[in-house]
């Protein structure tokens, strides 16, 4: 019996190499995703982005692509391997992803060394691509972002005093809190609380933050708590209070979770339909509803759907799959995606002056204004 | 492994004696042979050296731990939090102080620890002595307490420490973490640490030090009755595996590339308690070949997560199938190899020729060895 | 400094219901802790599955909620009873540590087949009405969950004493948990008692799940892992090995950690380690918990 069962581990540990061979010659696209693990969720979301992506244009310069999609885990050590898996043992001609910058941070130096280009979807740390010649991305910064948010209180809300509750454990939300206490004046800010990824209960930060009267409440953090917090805040009788995110907030897990209590607040997001119809995401809409029914859950789909997209073209205008060249090919794109005009910076990130902001409103998302900085 | 012993008993050497040591001569010299050739990047691409360098980093933790747990019979589930200490300090001591001004970007960094700069070496050995400080101050309060409640404590400093990294944003710079972290470790850093503590770990265990720490693990109150300080030698016990741990963190620092605290949860100490178990408690050798074992298992198994071919059929791709069939695997030995993969015996080339040449009369000298007891 | 008392009161009953629902995970610890010595990690695992079992069975098979609950909890017995089954009773006469790798190599496994199964993307507890409405006294606001979590879990609470102090199975699990060797001997069937203490054990979870998805009505394969380490601690506070400490212990856990970060919202960023802390203080000062018994070395 225990021999039985040695060998078949063993067989099991050998099928790769028999399953290994397959057909021949195509562009492989890594796909840098958390498939599996607490970052699930918006892995899971960019990935369709890119699946329609490919699904509308399955190759480029003549060959097929395909896509080999290497799940990191959401844990940072798993994704500095799988980043190496992706160049070293699968020898993609260019990774997409990943939803969660410290992943990014983690995988960045494999790619950078291997002369792999990178194509971010939605990590908007600036540490990602700072000092990575191979990293890009195609969505805007927390600097950017938080500033935007800041403005937008004070001159769109007329928010005079603020207070934050932002989720300590969480990078992009610590970058968010710091751009806004900048930009909206850290005298404004009349209380701040903390709390930590996967928390639940939340009505002793919301008590004691509201008890200083401030006009709006900002609540930098991913998407599963703000929905929770904003229905306790209304459980416990402030109905009023204007809640105010970033990009994250745009995942209908928040209107499920949150029920009646998300309606009104506002939150950036890099992209809506109704806002700028274009014939890129006409068809870019009607792709995803035939593949995976309905509207996208989130923006970050369509960032996905960008950064395939920005692949294929810096890819076609460098003629080749050569690292440098499709870097340098990258460094001098300018395309309408989705998400708008997308150009990079010498930094790698998307030049972006634009966000677009929305709320919710009888349990949908809902366009209500897009604003610019010079 | 280890090589053996032969100050003073050469003449008494027996042929096994001599056969062994030729062998393990040899099994050093190849290795070094290829780590050498491997480093040249003949052999191995950067991935397979990364993999190779993460599974002696678990070798190492592995150790760490079966050195309390296995050795000295603690039940302590704290690695996680000595690790962090670890590789936390290394980063800081060894980054420059232009990558730490450009990290902290949210709060300036203490001036006192931005200026520091230190070679790696010297980075990974304070590293270690500040997780052996830490393990000593964990282990006053925490050694007097027995079984399982030491393991829950041991994790809830692992936890605090955690937590408090994500809070000191001067020191560790919060949730951001530290990258840029240079990867000086290659596989001559990796599997020369393994080494080392190998060696150390098995002198150790022939010293007065190692067998009053059996002593402790097999019975506690005759050990005490024969005059061996409990406290002391639990807390030698659980400070060199600090030690140990705190060096592994700052490998880990350096081949990963970044750290933040979220990796140091608690869930990480269960990982490295597998392969102690899996490798059996109290092998040096079973952790090795565990650590092995897992790690790289774990990323061979990644063609499942993208849809396979059996035959006539084909499997799709179902994101997470990897991680399910690795804990079906690891259900399976669990539960058919109770002793550990190593049956918590030690390499020794005796063995593996019986188990190469001679299967049959293995088998035998098993059942006979399980009649006995 | 001035007391708001509408609010401390609505926080007090927040933390008695969130500490109520500690107790009622926390005694599947303590119970099989108290029988087979493990710490049984995949407990949050079986609370998540519940939790799951709930959800699809109003959302998509479309049971009614109230005849929802009960399935839920037979099928989570099942599930508790069939890994006890698989996992741990082929390891009786193993060491104690594998038994324990057992249980962690359980949770991965439920963990990683719930994100295979239900995917990672996080879905939202379908709300059930009634338990979910707020109720008004004065300038109090609470959930009519306030009310019920705490009624429920002592009706549990007294229906578990009435089986453990007044039941042959109940006496059986005392017996085994005193002495396993010689209540075997006694002519108790050990397997069988293990299997019961496993089902309790999981059927106080599914009833905890449920109720900890109307309050925080939200789920991801990962959603067990907070819960089920808490409800240990709260266990090993109260004294491992012993129902009232647990239930004493999840209470006093609940509230500490609502009332710290009410009174010091300054450390909310330091929530996680509250439990800790208590914890460490505890074993420090009475290091078999609140309720626990001090066991000797047998020479």
């Amino acid at each position: 019996m225990k021999k039985l069962l040695a060998l078949s581990l063993v067989l099991l540990l050998a099928i790769p190499f028999v399953a290994m061979a397959e057909s021949a010659e195509p562009i492989k696209i890594g796909i840098f995703e958390p498939l599996t693990g607490s970052k699930a969720a918006g892995g899971e979301m960019e990935y369709r982005g890119i699946q329609v992506a490919h699904a509308l244009v399955p190759e480029v310069l003549g060959r097929p692509i395909e896509l080999v999609p290497v799940d990191n885990k959401s844990d940072d050590v798993e994704a500095a391997t799988a980043a190496s898996r992706l160049v070293e043992a699968e020898k993609v001609d260019i990774v997409i992803g990943s939803w969660g910058s410290s992943l990014c941070i983690a995988a960045g130096p494999s790619f950078e060394k291997a002369q792999t280009p990178a194509i971010g979807t939605s990590c908007t740390n600036p540490q990602v691509t700072l000092g990575n010649e191979y990293y890009f991305r195609v969505c805007y910064l927390d600097d950017f972002q938080g500033t935007l948010l800041a403005n937008y209180a004070k001159t769109n809300l007329g928010a005079k005093t603020a207070a934050i509750i932002c989720d300590i454990s969480n990078v992009y939300a610590i970058g968010l809190r710091n751009y806004f206490l900048e930009a909206f004046g850290e005298e404004n800010i009349v209380a701040e609380a903390y709390f930590n990824t996967g928390d639940q209960e939340f009505s002793a930060q919301i008590t004691a933050v509201m008890d200083k009267n401030p006009d709006v409440i900002f609540m930098p953090s991913d998407f599963t708590e703000p929905g929770l917090i904003m229905k306790q805040a209304r459980d416990l009788g402030y109905a009023d209070i204007l809640f105010l995110g970033g990009d994250t907030w745009e995942t209908e897990a928040i209107i499920d979770i949150g029920g009646a209590a998300v309606e009104a607040c506002r939150f950036t997001t890099f992209f809506d339909a109704d806002a700028e119809p274009s014939e890129e995401s006409a068809v870019f809409l009607a792709k995803y509803e035939e593949m995976f029914g309905g509207k996208p859950k989130s923006s970050v789909t369509a960032l996905g759907y960008d950064a395939y997209m920005a692949a294929v073209k810096a890819i076609e205008a460098a003629g080749t799959t050569d690292g440098p060249a499709v870097q340098a090919a990258l460094c001098a794109l300018t395309f309408d995606g989705v998400t708008g005009r997308i150009a990079f910076d010498g930094n790698g990130d998307a030049i972006k002056n634009k966000a677009i902001i929305k709320t919710v409103e009888e349990g949908a998302f809902k366009y209500i204004d897009t604003v610019v900085i010079e | 492994m280890a090589e053996k012993k032969f100050t003073g008993v050469a003449a008494r050497m027996t042929p096994r004696r001599g056969r062994d040591l030729t062998l393990s001569c040899a099994a050093i010299a190849a290795i070094l042979l290829f780590t050498h050739f491997a480093m040249q990047g003949f052999i191995l691409d950067a991935y397979l050296v990364r993999i190779l360098n993460m599974c002696a980093t678990y070798a190492i933790l592995g150790l760490s731990m079966n050195l309390v747990n296995g050795f000295t019979g603690l039940f302590s589930l704290g690695q996680a939090g000595f690790m962090a200490v670890g590789a936390y300090v290394t980063t800081i001591l060894f980054l420059s102080p232009e990558a730490k001004g450009a990290l902290f970007y949210l709060k300036p960094m203490e001036p006192f620890l931005q200026a520091i700069q230190l070679p790696f070496w010297l980075s990974l050995l304070v590293a270690g002595l500040v997780s052996a400080l830490a393990a000593f101050l964990i282990g006053f309060p925490c050694l007097r307490l027995r079984g399982d409640y030491l393991a829950i404590a041991t994790l809830g400093f692992s936890e605090i420490i955690r937590v408090l990294f994500t809070n000191m944003q001067t020191v560790t710079n919060g949730a951001v973490g530290l990258k840029g972290i240079p990867p000086v470790v290659n596989l001559w850093w990796s599997f020369g640490i393994m080494a080392l503590v190998i060696v150390f770990i098995r002198r150790l265990m022939r010293t007065s030090y190692g067998r009053a720490f059996k002593a402790i693990r097999d019975d506690e109150v005759a050990a005490e009755s024969m005059g061996i300080s409990l406290f002391k030698h639990k807390m030698m016990s659980f400070v060199l595996s600090g030690f140990i741990a705190g060096l592994g963190g700052g490998l880990i620092a350096s081949i990963v590339g970044s750290i933040n605290p979220l990796q140091f949860r608690f869930i990480l100490s269960y990982d490295i308690l597998m392969i102690v178990v899996l490798g059996g408690m109290g092998s040096v050798s079973g952790t090795v070949v565990a650590a092995f074992l897992i790690t790289a298992a774990k990323e061979w198994l990644r063609w499942l997560d993208n849809g396979f071919s059996l035959g006539l059929f084909r499997v799709p791709a179902i994101a997470g199938m990897r991680m399910v069939v690795f804990s079906v695997l690891l259900m399976l030995v669990i539960l058919f190899y109770r002793q550990g993969l190593s049956g918590g015996k030690e390499f020794s080339w005796q063995a593996l020729i019986d188990f190469l040449g001679k299967p049959a009369r293995r088998d035998l000298k098993r059942e006979e060895g399980g009649k006995k007891t | 400094m001035l007391v708001n008392w509408p609010m401390l009161i609505q926080q007090v009953v927040n933390g008695l219901t969130v500490g109520c629902l500690y107790a009622l995970i926390a005694i599947g610890y303590t119970m099989v802790y108290g029988i087979l010595r493990l710490i049984n990690f995949a407990h949050g695992d079986i609370f998540m599955m519940a939790m799951y079992f709930a959800f699809f069975g109003i959302t998509v098979f479309l049971i009614p909620w109230w005849a929802v609950m009960p399935l839920v909890v037979v099928v989570t017995t099942a599930l508790g009873v069939l890994i006890e089954q698989a996992a741990y009773k082929p390891l009786r006469e193993a060491p104690r540590i594998s038994l324990l790798i057992s249980a962690i190599g359980v949770s991965y496994l439920l963990e990683n087949l719930a994100t295979v199964l239900f995917t990672g993307i996080p879905r939202s507890f379908p709300s059930v009405p009634h338990f979910t409405e707020m109720v008004i006294v004065g300038q109090v606001r609470i959930q009519w969950l306030g009310f019920w979590v705490p009624l429920i879990v002592l009706a549990l609470v007294v229906g578990l004493m009435f089986i453990v102090h007044r039941t042959k199975t109940g006496m059986g699990m005392r017996a085994v948990s005193k002495d396993m060797e010689t209540a075997k001997l006694m002519g108790v069937h050990i397997n069988r008692i293990i299997a019961t203490t496993f089902g309790i054990g999981s059927a106080l979870a599914a009833v905890g799940a449920m109720l900890w998805g109307m309050k925080y009505p939200q789920m991801q394969p990962y959603v067990g892992v907070m819960p089920g380490l808490k409800c240990f601690i709260a266990a090993v506070i109260g004294g491992i090995g012993n129902i009232t400490g647990a239930i004493i212990g999840g209470i006093l856990l609940g509230l500490l950690e609502i009332l710290i970060v009410y009174f010091f919202p300054g450390l909310s960023g330091y929530k996680d380690a509250f439990a800790f802390i208590a914890l460490i203080l505890i074993l420090l000062l009475k290091p078999t918990g609140l309720m626990g018994e001090v066991v000797t070395d047998k020479v």
